[in-house]
């Protein structure tokens, strides 16, 4: 075996309430391709994170190149020979594939005036760009290239800053399949060239045909290594799942009503080739599990009409809904608990009366004028129902913690007498007692009749809290496990799209 | 209310300077013609404040004043259409501009700033053909109701003044006591969590600047008789800086989702007495700007660093 480029030992993270990495090695020795696999939350970008010289470890030592070395900086880390590829393109597609190559170190003429060389820098980063195998000019505007041709400017950026170790972190999530190909090819490439790189990605079957070796990270720690012969996709599984369940849930009795609640062949504008349908009971919680990109935030905003479907129907009770505005959702009874709280959940800078009344303002009004002692009575009383710990109902939402503000999100829809509510990633950032809270009020609301969507990538919430567990991938469901059937392996080989027949090997 | 004290303040503040320097300024013709002036802007400023309220500006303001006082004068001079008709022609007619900008902001989504300053340079240009380039007025008589509106008084007060404190109290009410109102704020605040409420942001703002616009009619109409003489090339312009000068300073935020009816009135009338202020002082006129300028920024300062003090209180503790 080579000699290690790269060795990082019992690395620690810790974030407020969380510790999201706890004694994690992991070693990739020169023109090795290392993929590192794990669930959503598994600890994976914390840790090139601190790799990328974007965060830094709490403990834990880092050696490159056989020498100690501590990486406070982005820019140490780039130094150092540590190339990041996020999974979000970091280019200027206002400037040329030239101009983004050599952004901050670009060739100056001219002494003090320091025009750019455009010259030098056009050869020099045609140089960079054949050595992956492409025949793009210079001066080829960003914007005119493809995504997966932009991500190969930014390899070439990192291989101009003399990367001996580039980091891709899920580099193919947004390429076609024949760029994903071209993509494992250039890695290929990359490590007969003697450079190292480290591949993570959702997308085991990619993992399986580019790495040496696989290294599993699990709940922020280390859960095993695979060498280049045991790298097959139920191995694969069986390291990034596996742990005890923890015993905060409650199950429900079941569906009341199957049936209520119908989704038929929703397209989204996201995923407009892919059909989705489903459908939930009153008094069940379906839980809508799969990878981050899978499409399910799409289909929560379709049916709640703030993104509206592309083509299929909604049906609550039997009856047709049609949806081309929120406005449509929230007349029928059908709400959404988005994820992003502070974005699109609350208007933050707004107090906790205002937000939890916006979505009925009518009913609190005499033609058109706010009855304020009214307003504050209906807000007062759902702060109170759902136990919401603020001060006053004159604070400002911004001042609450994450768990608090996601109770006023509830609250905003519980005053309107939900008939289904979506929920997406409810407990994202939220601590644990605020956890068990939400998991309870959501019970207390299927059981009063409500049909429920959880949407989440939390494995455990999902085997926890769901009474069937429906599993997306690429824009479409690929299986719908009932109670019974719900294990982690059983979804985790849904989500990766191995129930649609993708190859695997 | 923490804001309108603070203008509030400011406003008592050059007050008390003017009446030090000349202890019997703010009395009898020169009250009321002060009063009159803040009538005046303060009805077009109010609109503008909606407007910001939405995250959004107009800078064709100034430039629709002159092309409703061309139009106005050429209605009844020209034309001989009766008053009720041509007020009713130019209101509406505003309207309609503002209906446009506002369909072209939400639903073409094109940037306020860019669709209004366009508005600016062809409403200018359109004032400026219609009349050949000519001033128009209303002469010395005549048209008795429509010029009471804008020169006389009732009791000794304007009634330009006595038409900005109906409009504000109404439009207070919009603002802070209706459901209207509370949408405005939500989806200038924050648009895509408006969405997510089941608000219709896009016709919330598009309305926005039709009240606007409204609001500008009636004020184009009071301007164009109290001047009385209408150049095509000049009658408005930098109307919509003091509109939005007002706005600021009476604590509309350009990010939007923020202000209040009060906070702009009481703006307007420190842009005017500020005004005064320089005059009685002795300073050059040709300051004017420069001195109204800097007692903007400052007032932007003191506010931002209060702002910047609230927000770190908390973080601390």
């Amino acid at each position: 075996m080579a000699p290690a480029l790269l060795e990082l030992q019992q690395i620690s993270k810790r974030f407020p309430g969380v510790v999201a990495l706890d004694d994690v090695s992991l070693s990739v020795a020169c023109g090795e391709v290392v993929g590192l696999i794990g669930e959503n939350g598994a600890g994976k970008s914390t840790l090139m994170n601190v790799l990328g010289g974007v965060l830094q470890a709490d403990a834990g030592t880092i050696r490159f190149g056989g020498r100690p070395v501590a990486i406070g900086s982005v820019a140490e880390a780039i130094a150092l020979g540590i190339g990041f590829i996020h999974q979000e393109l970091n280019v200027l597609d206002n400037l040329d594939a030239a101009g983004n190559v050599f952004l901050g170190r670009e060739p100056v003429w001219c002494g003090p005036l320091r025009l750019i060389n455009r010259r030098a820098i056009f050869s020099r980063a045609e140089t960079y760009l054949a050595r992956l195998g492409l025949d793009i000019a210079g001066s080829t505007p960003l914007g005119d290239l493809s995504l997966a041709h932009q991500q190969m400017v930014e390899i070439a950026k990192a291989l101009s800053q003399d990367a001996k170790l580039i980091i891709m972190d899920e580099p193919t999530s947004s390429l076609t399949l024949s760029e994903t190909d071209r993509l494992l090819a250039t890695v290929r490439d990359l490590r007969s060239q003697g450079v190292s790189v480290i591949f993570i990605s959702h997308r085991l079957a990619e993992v399986a045909q580019c790495a040496d070796r696989v290294v599993v990270l699990r709940d922020g720690r280390n859960a095993g290594n695979l060498s280049r012969d045991e790298i097959n996709h139920q191995a694969m599984v069986r390291l990034m799942v596996g742990r005890d369940l923890q015993d905060w849930y409650v199950h429900g009795a079941g569906r009341v009503q199957p049936g209520y609640f119908q989704v038929r062949g929703l397209r989204t504008r996201a995923h407009p080739r892919s059909e989705v349908s489903f459908d939930v009971g009153r008094g069940e919680v379906l839980g809508l599990a799969g990878l981050v990109g899978a499409g399910r935030s799409e289909v929560a905003q379709a049916i709640f009409g703030v993104d509206p479907p592309v083509a299929g129907e909604v049906l609550l009770d039997g009856r047709p809904v049609r949806i081309r505005h929120a406005r449509d959702a929230i007349n029928a009874g059908i709400y959404l608990v988005p994820e992003d709280r502070r974005k699109t959940g609350l208007i933050t800078e707004m107090t906790v009366r205002e937000n939890v009344t916006l979505p009925g303002l009518w009913r609190y009004t005499v033609a058109g004028w706010i009855r304020r002692a009214k307003e504050t009575a209906a807000a007062a009383a759902q702060c109170e129902a759902l136990r919401v710990k603020t001060p006053s109902t004159e604070t400002q939402v911004l001042n609450l913690s994450g768990g608090t503000q996601q109770k006023v999100v509830l609250a905003k829809w519980l005053a309107l007498a939900p008939k289904v509510l979506i929920f997406d990633e409810p407990t994202r950032g939220i601590d644990v007692g605020a956890k068990a809270e939400i998991y309870r009020l959501m019970r207390d609301l299927a059981a009063a009749g409500v049909a429920i969507v959880m949407i989440s990538s939390d494995m455990e919430e999902v085997l926890g809290v769901s009474d069937r567990v429906a599993v997306m991938h690429e824009g479409s469901v690929t299986g719908i496990l009932e109670r019974a059937a719900c294990t982690e392996e059983a979804i985790m080989h849904l989500a990766v799209g191995a129930g649609e027949g993708r190859a695997v090997r | 209310m923490k804001k309108e004290l603070g203008i509030f303040v400011l406003l008592v503040l050059v007050c008390a300077a003017i009446g030090i320097k000349d202890p019997g300024y703010l009395a009898g013709a020169n009250l009321q013609n002060q009063l009159r002036l803040i009538g005046l802007y303060g009805i077009f400023s109010i609109g503008m404040g909606l407007v910001i309220i939405t995250g959004g500006i107009d800078l064709s303001v100034g430039s629709l004043f002159a092309l409703q006082g061309v139009l106005l004068s050429m209605m009844l001079r020209d034309w001989h259409w009766a008053w009720p008709a041509a007020v009713l022609a130019v209101i509406v007619g505003t309207m309609v501009l503002g209906a446009g900008h506002g369909f072209l902001i939400t639903r073409v989504r094109l940037q306020p700033f860019i669709v209004t300053l366009c508005g600016l340079l062809i409403y200018r240009g359109a004032a400026r053909f219609v009349a050949n380039d000519e001033a128009k007025g209303f002469g010395t008589g005549g048209y008795g109701m429509l010029r009471d509106l804008a020169t006389g008084s009732v009791l000794g007060v304007p009634m330009p003044f006595l038409l900005l404190v109906g409009v504000a109290v109404v439009m207070w009410v919009v603002l802070h006591r209706s459901v209207y109102g509370r949408y405005l704020f939500a989806v200038g605040r924050n648009e895509e969590a408006a969405r997510y409420s089941g608000i219709n942001s896009r016709r919330i703002i598009a309305s926005a600047y039709v009240v606007s616009a409204a609001l500008t009619g009636v004020s184009g109409i009071l301007i164009a008789f109290y001047t009385n003489s209408i150049s095509p090339s000049g009658h408005g312009s930098f109307f919509e800086l003091y509109g939005i000068a007002a706005a600021v300073l009476g604590g509309c935020s350009l990010r939007g989702g923020e202000g209040s009816v009060l906070g702009i009135v009481i703006g307007t009338a420190v842009l005017q007495m500020i005004q005064n202020l320089v005059n009685l002082l002795g300073i050059e006129s040709s300051l004017n700007f420069a001195v109204m300028g800097a007692v903007i920024l400052m007032g932007v300062l003191v506010d931002q660093i209060l702002v910047h003090r609230r927000k770190n209180r908390p973080a601390k503790t």
